[in-house]
């Protein structure tokens, strides 16, 4: 199972900043081994984040998304103490759920 | 690797398979149910009419309300570019980041429901120094803004 999803949320007014790194190798495709064998692409197809259970951010990836990937984003809305949960599913159908609480 | 079982999953056939992976404790009916979608076609592509085409649109326009922000001009680690995109387009649907020389164009989509601002920060991988393109659908339409990223390490191959 992959390390956990670090997830931090802060509300500033009626915007909350939501910032999220997740541990994944993000292989491209592109590299070889010592036997210049190929190594089989391994990556996050789909992030979803929710906000007390609905979506505020949905994205694709492909392999050109760096390893432990980092991204943020604001939404309006959020209060200290919402449920923020952000969840991906890789291209081996690996999937990682985690959640924060907006502070 | 298991490309039957992935093939099984796309297609609406794998039902009973999902059921046994849900039985299996991997999965909650609740998640198999939101099971997710990955535009293969878009991350195959080569340039930014096809992939813009594969998203499902038509050649965009250059637009200034498209911007980079945290992006620098000079990357010295192709393996981590940061890459922040905003769009000032009402109705702003989705971003999306292109990379003209990597092995394939596209690198991320982001779809931005209403309520959350059109303005993602993100990090990327570049093959070598390349133009950056922010592709921006709004209402319907698509805009594009570019930038070049010059490279020093590439962050693909080795």
């Amino acid at each position: 199972m992959a390390d956990p999803t670090r997830i931090r949320a802060n509300v500033t007014g009626e915007t909350t900043e939501v910032r999220v790194l997740m541990a994944h190798e993000m292989e491209s495709g592109q590299r070889k081994d010592e036997q210049g064998k190929v190594i089989a692409a391994w990556f996050i197809r789909n992030v979803t984040v929710t906000w007390n259970g609905k979506t505020v951010l949905a994205a694709q990836w492909g392999p050109a998304v760096s390893k432990n990937p980092f991204l943020s984003f604001k939404f309006k809305g959020g209060a200290k103490g919402d449920k923020i949960v952000v969840t991906w599913v890789d291209n081996r159908g690996e999937r990682r759920t985690d959640e924060a609480a907006i502070a | 690797m298991d490309t039957a079982r992935r093939e099984a999953l796309r297609q609406g056939g794998g039902i009973s398979l999902l059921a046994l992976v849900a039985a299996a404790g991997w999965l909650t009916p609740g998640e198999a149910c939101a099971a997710e979608a990955w535009n293969k076609a878009a991350f195959d592509t080569h340039s930014l009419d096809a992939t813009v085409k594969a998203l499902g649109g038509s050649a965009p326009t250059p637009s200034k309300d498209v911007t980079f922000f945290q992006t620098p001009d000079i990357a010295e680690n192709g393996a981590v570019v940061p890459v922040g995109i905003a769009s000032a387009i009402a109705k702003t649907e989705s971003i999306a980041i292109l990379v003209e020389k990597n092995p394939n164009m596209l690198a991320a989509v982001f779809d931005f429901p209403a309520g959350t601002e059109p303005s993602i920060m993100t990090r990327i991988k570049m093959a070598q120094t390349s133009t950056v393109y922010a592709l921006v659908k709004a209402d319907g339409r698509y805009h594009v803004a570019s930038r070049e990223i010059r490279v020093t390490l590439g962050g693909c191959g080795g």
